[in-house]
């Protein structure tokens, strides 16, 4: 599997497009810090930016790349290695190297801006860790999805669609059954939901590092004594390694089954 | 008009009266003519100075009756050593300067204070230092009082327990100033207070508020730094206010705000700077109230509306990233918001005048939304949200049509 | 030997094989023929292990290979279309095949024999089709292994090249190799294998030498005897 993983990692982190994702996150990491100059208002539009584009990248390159590799897939399935080694490692190959450029785009600007020395380092790291694992998730996801349409068109529309749904529309039908329920206590609910949703979870745990989060009211109390204990914390992480896992032992199990045979 | 007249009463009536009686000193200290400071006050006539040397004085309960100046040489302590109020001051005309007060003592009868003023004109507390006082200074019933340069602290005594640093009620004409008040319950809590003055405080680190208003016309706080309270100030069922060049920051918490405005009417809100609290200003009915000059930065709401708010101006304020400029949920009618400058505001400037050509609304649908649902707050900075603020902004159709500035400023007042 | 024991596969509701009994039991070179959608594709991929057969077994050397991988160290395999990691060196990637296997590999040699040095530090992306194909062919063939798979190895190979390969083809009999091919060049298949299977329709047709398949049709080549049972059903 490591070899695969090495392969696959100096494939995909010599194409253009880990260099571009590289440069976006290098270019808007200096110019945030060059606006304000401020790390930890730097930090606070970075959430917005990561979480989006972090599942979004890790969906369509997931998706791309497993159709794209298709044809060297099939010369090493021909080889004397397991299936899932194959899989997995070019999985771990893609996450990874999507991570380095997104971990490295921005590392370099807040390196040179002096985040070491600045109180903001704890944010700026729980932001980096969920970039990372929305990339993992989100990679895997889409690995899924690709493994269950032959059709490359579907299976894009498929993991566009998945992306849009965990990014967008569970935010707004959440919103929309606070409305409609709002007569009951909701704090428990939202905190469920909320955790259920990686970008959910990942943008809570972020926002409850940065000083914002006494706007968060009593709701906010609430949440940040579920996410600001160790329990709650390890919880958290938890679920984010269930996202992260429970895909990948899908790929697993579905790659045994799978057929190859264009 | 009425503060000149009250200055003027104030510093002339001391030279006054000191004039006619010839004034003598007592020293008080383990060698001097008087051991204890009641003994001296038996014996004094109006006045006179009492003179507390370098000394540790355990005594408590002593009542002033008489028109006397009570100071301390450097050092001088009085220590009531746990057993009740210090000091009641029940006479005009008194005095008291340069003293440490120190361990008042806790009751569940009754409520001691290190100073207690009662029913008492033309009275000075002055560089005066508490320290482990449960209450600092009360004053009941008095007029011309000069609260100045004292340092009032709770120590670390039980939260409970502990009250207000300068607590003056039904009383008039006071001026409070150069203190610094911070452990206490209320840093100055005024109750039926007219016509005072509070100006240059510090108050920091109180468990309720840094400054506290109740049914206290008339008054003005100026130049006052608020920061780190429960909440910094409430100004609550009070008319002509005036609150002018104070800092209020980081009073920071789940519901915390720099400044309650509850049912005041005909305030002057002016070039005050609301910095990192999770509201600025937390407005529960406001009416005729001018809110000009001031700066609100990086607050969770710059101003939050919740309940009757009418006729106020919202005029040349600076609102620069705050999560939200303004939330309401309540009847908000005839106010007026003219030429703030909006951090959020993404107009042109054509002619170059300075103001924006396309008019700003400081309601955001997501304010909107989380004023009706708490609980909505959770979906703070996701994408769904920045996509229905940005619909909303686009065509407008649930925030209000009156809630508007026409002229928004396109860079920062000074 | 490679034995086929009643293989069944469907997709859906296409019969993709039929009840494949199949015994290749001496060394040389065997064509699999047949039209599109025949079946060939398949049936080798059922003894790669990419497809899973609904049914039957595949013995290689008396042992049933499905579900299992290690079998495929004693494997050769040239795929049809020959795509690569765009952003690996050809040698890079030689060295990948290399490094999945535990076996000896003598690239230099086919290097050499298709001219592919001056491209081994270039990047696969920027080669052409045809050169891409020769990079497939040292894959395929650079390991010593009982059994070579080669799936449609002409194309987009210039005239030059195909010489080089049915030599390479022929050395490999000579060294007592199993060597399935499919393709659809009658020419080469008549030039180079020792034995045919036609597939028809997910069944197997026919299986004997090419002498018997012309014997059987009363016609004088490969390409007409095939027309022929096209055209007679």
């Amino acid at each position: 599997m490591l070899k695969i993983l090495r392969y696959s990692f100096s494939d995909i982190s010599r194409s253009q497009w880990s260099y571009f994702y590289f440069a976006f996150y290098f270019i808007i990491g200096f110019t945030l810090l060059f606006l304000s100059s401020d790390v930890s208002k730097a930090v606070i539009t970075l959430v917005n930016i990561i979480l989006v584009l972090s599942p979004l990248i890790g969906t369509v390159f997931g998706v791309i790349y497993f159709y794209n590799s298709k044809e060297f897939t099939q010369l090493l399935l021909a080889k004397p290695i397991k299936r899932s080694t194959i899989f997995i490692g070019q999985y771990l190959g893609l996450s990874l190297s999507l991570s380095f450029s997104f971990v490295l785009g921005l590392g370099f600007p807040f390196l040179f801006y002096g985040i070491f020395r600045s109180p903001a380092i704890g944010d700026f790291f729980s932001l980096l860790i969920s970039g990372v694992f929305l990339t993992f998730i989100f990679t895997a996801l889409a690995f899924n999805i690709a493994l269950s349409n032959e059709n490359k068109i579907k299976g894009f529309a498929a993991a566009i669609l998945l992306w849009l749904l965990l990014a967008v529309i569970y935010d707004g039908l959440f919103l929309i059954s606070l409305m409609v329920f709002n007569e009951y206590p909701l704090e428990k609910v939202s905190l469920i939901a909320t955790a259920l949703n990686p970008i959910d979870l990942s943008r809570i745990l972020v926002l409850l590092k940065l000083d914002i989060s006494a706007l968060l009211g009593y709701t906010g109390a609430v949440f940040q004594k579920f996410f600001g204990g160790g329990l709650g914390m390890l919880i958290s992480i938890f679920i984010l390694m269930l996202w992260t896992v429970l895909p990948i032992l899908r790929i697993m199990q579905k790659i045994e089954k799978r057929i190859f045979n264009e | 008009m009425r503060f000149y007249y009250f200055l003027l009463v104030i510093v002339i009536l001391p030279l006054y009266t000191s004039g006619f009686i010839a004034a003598k000193s007592r020293n008080v200290c383990s060698l001097c003519e008087y051991k204890t400071i009641k003994a001296a006050i038996k014996h004094a006539d109006s006045g006179d100075e009492i003179i507390l040397h370098n000394e540790v004085f355990t005594e408590n309960n002593i009542v002033i009756k008489k028109s006397l100046t009570l100071r301390g040489e450097k050092g001088a302590v009085i220590d009531a050593n746990n057993k009740g109020t210090i000091l009641l001051i029940k006479a005009d005309n008194v005095k008291i300067e340069n003293l440490i007060f120190r361990n008042v003592g806790y009751s569940n009868i009754k409520d001691y204070v290190a100073i207690l003023v009662y029913k008492s004109n033309n009275f000075t507390i002055k560089n005066n230092y508490f320290e482990k006082v449960l209450s600092g200074i009360k004053v009941e019933k008095s007029k011309y009082g000069f609260i100045e340069s004292n340092q009032i602290f709770s120590g670390d005594q039980e939260q409970h327990a502990i009250g207000s640093g300068i607590n003056a009620w039904d009383c008039a004409y006071l001026i409070i100033k150069n203190n610094n008040i911070y452990g206490m319950r209320d840093g100055i809590y005024f109750e039926f207070v007219k016509d005072s003055l509070i100006e240059n405080n510090n108050a920091y680190n109180n468990y309720r508020y840094g400054l506290h208003f109740m049914f206290s016309n008339n008054n003005a706080y100026i130049k006052n730094k608020f920061y780190k309270n429960g909440a910094g100030v409430a100004v609550m069922f009070s008319k002509f206010i005036t609150m002018e060049n104070n800092v209020f920051s980081e009073n920071w918490g789940t519901a915390s705000y720099g400044l309650l405005l509850k049912e005041i009417y005909d305030a002057e809100i002016i070039n005050n700077a609301f910095l990192e609290n999770t509201i600025a200003i937390h407005v529960e009915g406001s009416t005729r109230v001018n809110y000009i000059d001031n700066y609100f930065k990086s607050n969770g709401w710059a101003i939050k509306v919740a309940g009757a708010c009418y006729k106020n101006i919202i005029k040349k304020n600076n609102f620069s990233g705050n999560a939200f400029d303004l939330s309401y949920h309540s009847n908000i009618n005839d106010n007026e918001f003219d030429n703030n400058y909006w951090s959020d505001y993404t107009g042109y400037d054509l002619n170059k005048d300075g103001v924006g050509d396309v008019p700003y609304r400081p309601v955001k649908l997501f304010s909107y939304l989380v004023s009706k649902n708490p609980e909505a707050i959770i979906l703070l900075r996701s994408l769904f949200v920045d996509i229905v603020n940005f619909s909303e902004k686009v065509s407008p159709i649930f925030t209000p049509d009156n809630i508007i500035d026409k002229n928004p400023a396109m860079r920062e007042h000074e | 030997m490679i034995e086929f024991k009643n293989l069944k596969k469907s997709f859906g509701r296409l019969n993709a094989l039929e009840d494949i009994n199949l015994k290749i039991s001496k060394k040389g070179v065997f064509a699999i023929l047949g039209p599109n959608g025949s079946g060939k594709t398949t049936l080798i991929k059922c003894i790669l292990g990419m497809v899973i057969p609904d049914q039957g077994s595949i013995l290689i050397n008396e042992k049933n290979i499905i579900k299992k991988w290690e079998y495929r160290n004693d494997i050769n395999y040239l795929p049809q279309i020959a795509d690569f990691p765009a952003n690996l060196t050809v040698s890079e990637l030689i060295e990948m095949v290399k490094d999945l296997r535990a076996k000896e590999a003598n690239e230099s040699a086919l290097i050499e024999l298709f001219g592919l040095d001056p491209f081994l530090d270039k990047k696969l992306s920027i080669l052409s089709g045809g050169t891409k194909q020769k990079v497939n062919l040292v894959l395929a063939f650079m390991f010593d292994s009982s059994i070579i798979i080669l799936d449609e190895p002409s194309t987009g190979l210039d005239p030059l090249s195909i010489i080089q390969m049915k030599e390479l083809i022929e050395t490999q009999k000579k060294e007592g190799k199993t060597i399935l091919i499919t393709t659809h060049i009658m020419s080469l298949a008549e030039e180079i294998s020792d034995e045919i299977v036609f597939m028809l329709e997910g069944k197997k047709y026919f299986q004997g030498t090419i002498d018997e398949i012309k014997k059987k049709t009363k016609e004088k080549t490969l390409e007409s005897a095939i027309a022929k049972i096209l055209g007679g059903r």
